[in-house]
């Protein structure tokens, strides 16, 4: 129901972006999808990975700050109001959002959107419940 | 023999012979020495752990046969363990910053005013300032000793004192203009700001009385003194002192001499020591300046160690005080920072941020000085476990670590949290300051 997420806390400084990416490129780390939220000092890149154990160990092992997050993967029709049906069942199960950022890949004609929300148990519920698919951490690595 | 400046306050003290001066020393030392061994358990203690008795201190020379006073004694016996006078006594408190989480208290007694404002009188006339004079005081008031301090030395002399205390300085300006403020005391670094803002105001010079300024809290440099000189059109002079010995008016520069600060030896045994052995040094060497208050009341300090470095300048000054001069201070022995006036220890800031969850007790002062304002950057390195992915949720924490900082040190900083490891270390030992300022010659 979840997938697992890499969150990684990116200092702001020239080059530590490229030289985080470099680090995976060069231990195979695939990145599925990736969202970096930033603010003046700070930025924490969230990412989708095939292995995020081997993941989370080799960046810590680097000096990272870093953690794993359950997160929603869900499938939402790649059309026009497909995001603001979902969004819809959320307002309306009082549930908030915390992020979501949008996924470079398509699983058959549906775009796929992470969300991370305050109560990710009842989201997952209602949203299937709705119809809404979530995908599993195998089907989208 | 030239005449003595006709600026001195008190020329019987000031100008004092040696020999009559060090037999007054002598026996305001043997009354203090006695007084703390009688009132101070700790003083006691050490003493008779050293192997000392109030009567062995025949001349001196033999001051060196007491124990040192640290700040961590201060802190040790917070708040009132180095007090030798009965509470009833104490009739007012100021505090500097301790090395933990606590400040250093220093009480004072009625004759402990009466003394600080006579020293602080001194350093006026030092600075040729006169019952005639508009003193503006532009240090703090409150805790911090700077602005009661100067207070109360300009009131004795009978000047006319316009207590603004710092901040708000378009305000300040206005006031010296329209009060005809003649003299002011103040942080250079704060004489220098005050400077800008009147060249960028374009603040017409000639409408100010202002001759002259007595500076200190916190280490200067002669291009500072240049700077603020051609700023204000002021003489610009050093003042010295420490809360744990009084406060401002321990030491001042004079006009005339314009080299060095008379200490007033009447009140203050100056050492100066060897940092690495506590060995004192002879006359015109460089070492840390170790005070030992020999009139104070409420709470005199035994040998305590400023951490300041200086030296004696033995020879006679042009002054004709008789008093003997040391040097603008050199440095420091340890990591104390001074920052916008406030003393602050690295310790501080660890003290203030262990135990906070997310975060790894590593971290490095990054000091600079911005349009000369002293700006503090606290660089805290997190935990490698993050605990939030979300940005609110960190931004949270970073506010936390902040005010928890800013509540120890009494100072606001901007923190900057960091990757782990990303804080320099050398031979296992963090680094914890860099200051990008330049303070000292």
């Amino acid at each position: 129901m979840f997938i697992k997420q890499i969150s990684v806390f990116i200092e702001n400084r020239h080059g530590r972006l490229e030289e985080f990416t470099t680090l995976l490129g060069e231990n195979g780390i695939d990145l599925i999808a990736l969202s970096i939220a930033d603010t003046t000092n700070f930025g924490i890149l969230r990412a989708i990975v095939a292995d995020n154990e081997k993941a989370l160990r080799l960046v810590r092992d680097h000096g990272y700050t870093a953690n794993l997050t359950e997160v929603l993967a869900v499938a939402v029709p790649d059309s026009p109001g497909g995001l603001a049906g979902v969004l819809t069942m959320l307002r309306d199960g009082s549930i908030s959002i915390e992020y979501l950022y949008s996924f470079v890949r398509r699983v058959g004609k549906d775009a796929i959107i992470i969300f991370r929300v305050d109560q990710p148990e009842k989201a997952a519920a209602l949203l299937q419940e709705k119809g809404v698919r979530l995908l599993s951490q195998e089907e989208i690595v | 023999m030239q005449q003595p400046s006709p600026h001195i306050w008190n020329k019987h003290v000031e100008t004092m012979d040696r020999a009559s001066l060090e037999a007054l020393q002598l026996e305001r030392l043997q009354e203090t020495v006695r007084r703390v061994y009688q009132n101070v358990p700790v003083y006691r203690e050490r003493m008779q752990a050293a192997g000392v008795e109030p009567g062995d201190i025949r001349s001196l020379k033999d001051l060196r046969l007491l124990p040192f006073t640290q700040k961590t004694d201060l802190r040790d016996n917070y708040p009132y363990g180095l007090f030798a006078a009965p509470q009833e006594d104490i009739v007012r408190v100021h505090a500097s910053s301790g090395t933990t989480g606590k400040p250093i208290v220093a009480g004072y007694t009625q004759h402990d005013l009466q003394v600080w404002a006579e020293v602080v009188a001194r350093c006026l006339g030092c600075a040729h300032v006169h019952k005639n004079d508009t003193v503006q005081v532009s240090y703090g008031y409150g805790l911090f000793t700077g602005g009661l301090g100067l207070h109360g030395g300009a009131e004795r002399i009978g000047a006319k004192v316009v207590p603004t205390s710092a901040g708000n300085t378009k305000r300040q300006l206005m006031l010296m203009q329209d009060l005809g403020t003649t003299a002011i005391a103040c942080t250079p670094s704060y004489a220098l700001l005050m400077g800008e803002t009147m060249r960028d105001t374009g603040m017409d010079l000639s409408k100010l009385k202002l001759r002259t300024g007595m500076f200190g809290a916190e280490p200067w440099t002669e291009g500072m003194r240049d700077q603020i000189q051609n700023l204000l059109h002021i003489t610009a002079l050093d003042i010295y002192g420490l809360t744990e010995t009084m406060g401002p008016g321990v030491a001042m520069e004079c006009m005339e001499g314009r080299y060095g600060l008379h200490i007033w030896e009447d009140h203050f045994i100056p050492e100066i020591l060897d940092p690495a052995t506590g060995e004192p040094l002879p006359d015109g060497e460089m070492g840390e300046l170790c005070i030992t208050t020999i009139t104070k009341e409420g709470m005199p300090t035994i040998r305590y160690r400023t951490h300041d470095l200086t030296c004696i300048i033995p020879e006679p000054c042009p002054c004709g005080r008789t008093h003997r001069r040391i040097r603008r201070l050199h440095g420091r022995t340890d990591d104390m920072l001074i920052i916008r006036g406030v003393n602050v220890f690295p310790s501080q800031v660890e003290a203030s941020i262990v135990g906070i969850d997310g975060i790894a007790p590593r971290y490095l002062l990054v000091v600079d000085r911005v349009n000369n304002l002293d700006v503090l950057e606290v660089q805290v390195e997190l935990a490698p476990e993050l605990l939030a992915d979300e940005v609110r949720k960190i931004e949270d924490l970073s506010r936390r670590v902040q005010r928890s900082i800013e509540q120890v040190l009494g100072l606001s900083v901007k923190l900057r949290l960091m990757e782990p490891g990303s804080i320099e270390r050398s031979e296992g030992k963090s680094k914890h300051v860099v200051d990008k300022r330049k303070l000292y010659d």
